[in-house]
């Protein structure tokens, strides 16, 4: 067993005013070495909160709750604040939206990857230097040299994207989250971008959670695939199987409305209603009002994680 | 209440609307976090008390000090505590004519929150007009308006002020035009940055292709979405327009003292700090701090309260 | 087909930043400070026909929003006009801009943005009519319901402001609020981009809906192949101001003539293909300041020719319908010389 990453029981709540919202609802999922899981849902739906959770990023009024976050076997939840600082961008990285989450506008690129370096290890600043320009040149920046001494504000969005990238490479991490990391860019960068992650997977054996809403981008990029819905995990399988086979009827409609699946001009089949707030989640199967195949069941009762295989959170599953 | 089953017709038949939030929530909804801090709750309770008190002033106090035939010389410089002529008590003493020093205070802060109140409200508006209009036309007639506004607002105003009364003698009138003209600075700036980034959001320019006439686009589009900001300027400018105000009057070029604001009775009572009469000048000095404490309390925390990034 | 009602001709649209006077006196000294020159858009032609959907994709710095703008009368074109039905959408007084016509409604992308926030939305709907006098005076409430309803919306919102909605059904009420103009064109400008899937296929059926029955005109501009694909009839492609590829829509997708338009199709990973792999374009889009010389595509153009660096391509006829500006379609990618040699 070599899971880099393993997710159990995660939930985090958020308190708002008066009451409480659990954002990221008993979530579980492991990541093998070098394997890419996909984490797709829609606004709302908790992807992202379940990203910053694992990272301990999650600042008051949330909280996590409960859960284990295991990353080769050592549970990141039990540290102590200061040696999940020395964990972050270490062991486990982040790669935000916004690259500039994790750029300092005034400093040269090289100058802040040989800072990230030495933070976590002893070497000389050339040296640093060194390991910087390796990092970017596994990401596929031409001319690294040059990249180094180059600030921010003076690439490319793709370009700056990708500094992050490789930023988060520095430590060689088991761990990196992506969170819509590719969302900002246009596609013909995002194409690279995404050859270049795989090609990172299989390369640096590191495992990949890529959270996104892009349905289109996880089946050409992940192994596996969690789909998320209103803070819990719906459907859960290989990429295959989920894309190929969805058996939880949000991931059928999901993929249904992608127009490319179907006839130009031909009304889309769509899922009616939307995301419901996460204060006001209706009783059973968060799910249930917007439903096909709803029942009796589904409104009272929570339907159950089977927990093996391509597990789906549903009384009705497709088969 | 019972789940219904599915059809769920108003969730199926359109997208569920979230809870219609009124006004009313709204309100509630700021009252709830201003509350969240003691300091302010204090500060606005006194503040509460002073414009009662202030506006109140002549149901409350026992003696007009405006009207000279209530004035009687031997009431002169009793200290605090002490029963003069007219047989009730000086709780704050009186000064060197026989004024209650508290009824004269509180007259006098009546006059300071009408200076402070009126001048506010008078510089919101030219404010708001400059900076609206450097914002929305942009070009020329920004760079004019915003280096006009620049160059004031790197003068003292006290000293803008100053010039001003010289130029237009005393009289209340004349002290909140030149505070304005001191202090609109400050509003068009604020009304100027927060107005250049709603002017490029994307609803200024559906109405632009709408396409709505000018005036309608900044009056009714860009500067509802602009005021926030400016309460709290406002409230913090009322404060110092009070200040200010007092600075005048303490200068001698404010208010006659048969017309007292706090500024004036803090300068009268001045001239006797060294003979041990130190009531005349402290009191007033005491509620111009309080006051002046107290609104900007209230403005600090009504800023971080409609602040978006505490919003949650 | 019929006579376009909407005739973009030759438009070229720049936007000059002059620099403030701290930096001209900077620039005395370090020889910077000068003005800065964006060519958004270069010569662009396009005709549309009533009743058709024109998709404009492209990606960033392709000009797709700013044409949109210049045809929904927010800019004014440096060069060249826009006309609908003859008469031209804006006029120019120095510095401001005057729409002449409510005849063209724009649908934005982020519907977080495009309602004033502190409107309620029945008042954000009704304002536009109500000045213009397109419904007469004692029916606005009416109409405004009714247009809610259009929009499968519930009349009963029109008292609620924009925040109280989700980001689709914001969408649904800034639809509306072009519709209640009644124009004869309509441009999206990636209004289906910012929405969640799920409610994208919704609000994408709702449009089909309302062209279907209203006989809208529409510029849809998107950089997302698969929805223009989905609604659109003819597909314009851009890449750097300039017009690369037009074609009716399932032409275009069954056989790219340009190397940019099969370049992009193949780097947009997409469900259901069981792509593993990425044809990525290589290299980075240029920045319109400095638009490489020749064909602006040749520096990432895998088929790129010595003719490529030097001649700007013209769009030349590729069927029936179509016509694309790329050398290949028009006497190769040599230079003559070479050529002749």
């Amino acid at each position: 067993m070599n899971a880099a990453l393993d997710v159990q029981g995660l939930t985090t709540r958020f308190a708002t005013r008066g009451d409480a919202v659990t954002a990221v609802n008993d979530v579980s999922f492991t990541v093998q070495k070098g394997r890419i899981l996909g984490l797709v849902g829609e606004s709302g739906s908790g992807k992202s909160v379940t990203g910053f959770s694992i990272m301990g990023l999650i600042d008051a009024p949330g909280e996590v709750a409960a859960g284990k976050v295991m990353v080769d076997g050592q549970d990141l939840r039990a540290l102590s604040d200061e040696d999940m600082r020395k964990m972050r961008g270490n062991r486990v990285a982040m790669v935000f939206q916004d690259p500039m989450m994790t750029l300092n506008p005034v400093l040269r690129v090289g100058d802040q990857m040989a800072m990230a370096v030495r933070v976590h290890r002893k070497m000389s600043k050339a040296a640093a230097l060194k390991e910087a320009q390796r990092a970017l040149e596994t990401v596929g920046i031409p001319s690294p040299e040059e990249r180094l001494r180059a600030y921010p504000h003076q690439l490319s969005g793709g370009m700056r994207q990708r500094v992050a990238i490789a930023m988060a490479l520095l430590h060689r991490p088991s761990v990196i989250i992506a969170d819509e990391a590719t969302t900002a860019l246009d596609v013909s960068i995002q194409g690279q971008i995404l050859a270049e992650v795989r090609d990172l997977a299989d390369q640096t054996g590191a495992a990949i959670v890529w959270i996104t809403h892009d349905l289109g981008v996880v089946s050409s990029l992940a192994d596996d695939i969690c789909v998320m819905y209103a803070g819990r995990i719906v459907e859960r399988g290989t990429a295959q199987q989920v894309i190929d086979h969805p058996r939880h009827p949000y991931t059928q409609g999901l993929l249904d409305s992608i127009p490319a699946l179907h006839e130009p001009g031909k009304h889309l089949p769509q899922i009616p209603g939307s995301t419901p707030q996460l204060s006001r989640l209706p009783q059973g199967c968060p799910f249930r009002p917007r439903c096909p195949r709803a029942t009796e069941i589904c409104a009272t009762v929570p339907p159950a994680d089977t927990k093996d295989g391509q597990t789906v959170l549903c009384h009705h599953p497709l088969e | 209440m019972p789940d219904t089953l599915t059809p769920d017709s108003e969730v199926i038949a359109t997208p569920s609307a979230p809870p219609a939030e009124t006004r009313a929530m709204r309100l509630r909804n700021f009252w709830f976090d201003y509350r969240q801090s003691w300091v302010a709750m204090v500060a606005l309770t006194v503040i509460g008390v002073l414009l009662v008190g202030s506006f109140g002033a002549p149901y409350l106090v026992p003696q007009d000090p405006y009207d000279l035939a209530n004035l009687d010389w031997m009431d002169a410089f009793l200290p605090p505590g002490s029963v003069g002529s007219g047989e009730y008590t000086h709780l704050l003493g009186t000064d060197n004519a026989g004024r209650d020093m508290l009824s004269a205070i509180l007259y006098g802060l009546r006059t300071s929150f009408m200076i402070g109140i009126s001048a506010g409200v008078l510089a919101l508006a030219v404010g708001i007009t400059v900076g609206l209009t450097a914002a929305y036309f942009g070009g020329r007639i920004e760079a004019l308006l915003m280096r006009i506004v620049d160059l004031q607002l790197s003068m003292p105003a006290i000293l803008l002020a100053l010039v001003m009364v010289a130029m237009l003698g005393q009289g209340v009138p004349q002290i909140v035009f030149a505070l304005v003209v001191a202090q609109y600075a400050y509003f068009a700036r604020t009304t100027h940055g927060a107005a250049s980034v709603e002017r490029r959001k994307d609803y200024i320019e559906a109405a632009r292709s709408t396409p709505l006439p000018t005036w309608r686009i900044m009056f009714r589009h860009l500067l509802p979405n602009v005021l926030p900001p400016l309460i709290v300027v406002a409230t913090v400018q009322v404060a110092s327009a009070i200040s200010l105000e007092a600075t005048l009057s303490f200068l001698g070029v404010g208010l006659p003292l048969t017309e007292p604001s706090l500024g004036s009775l803090i300068s009268n009572g001045f001239k006797y700090i060294h003979a041990g009469r130190y009531w005349l000048s402290i009191y007033p000095g005491v509620f111009l701090m309080i006051t002046v404490v107290a609104i900007n309390l209230v403005g600090d925390q009504v800023r971080t309260v409609i602040d978006p990034r505490n919003s949650r | 087909m019929t006579d376009p009602i909407l005739k973009i001709e030759n438009v070229s649209k720049r936007f000059t930043r002059w620099p403030g006077m701290a930096e001209r006196l900077v620039g005395k000294i370090t020889g910077g400070g000068k003005p800065v020159t964006v060519h958004a858009l270069s010569d662009v032609t396009l005709h549309v026909s009533q009743g058709e959907v024109l998709g404009i994709v492209g990606e960033s710095g392709c000009g797709k929003s700013t044409l949109g703008r210049v045809v929904a009368g927010i800019y004014a074109p440096s060069d060249g006009s826009v006309t609908l039905k003859g008469d031209p959408i804006v006029r120019e007084h120095g510095n401001r801009i005057d729409k002449l016509t409510t005849q063209v409604q724009m649908i934005h992308q982020d519907p977080f943005a495009s309602l004033n926030p502190r409107m309620k939305v029945g008042e954000t709907l009704a304002e536009g009519p109500r000045y213009h006098r397109i419904i007469p005076s004692g029916k606005v409430r009416e109409g405004m319901r009714e247009l809610l309803e259009k929009v499968g919306l519930e009349g009963a919102y029109a008292d609620r402001l924009p925040h109280q909605f989700s980001g689709g059904q914001r969408q649904r009420v800034a639809i509306a609020r072009a519709l209640a103009m009644k124009p004869e064109v309509l441009v999206l400008d990636e209004a289906v981009a910012s929405l969640d899937v799920s409610i994208q296929a919704q609000v994408l059926n709702l449009f089909m809906d309302l062209r279907r029955d209203l006989g809208l005109t529409a510029l849809f501009i998107s950089h997302d192949l698969s929805v223009v694909r989905h609604v659109c009839d003819r597909v314009a492609i851009m890449y750097l101001g300039r017009l690369v590829e037009l074609a009716p829509a399932d032409e275009l997708y069954a056989d790219p003539k340009h190397p940019y338009t099969a370049a992009l199709f193949a780097s947009v990973p997409t469900v259901g293909t069981g792509k593993r792999k990425f044809e990525a374009i290589k290299g980075e889009i240029p920045s319109p300041i400095n638009p490489p010389p020749g064909c602006a595509f040749h520096p990432r153009c895998p088929l790129a020719g010595p003719r490529c660096r030097v001649e700007a391509p013209r769009l030349t006829g590729a069927g029936p319908a179509r016509t694309v500006a790329c050398h290949l379609n028009d006497g190769g990618v040599d230079t003559k010389a070479e050529t002749a040699a």
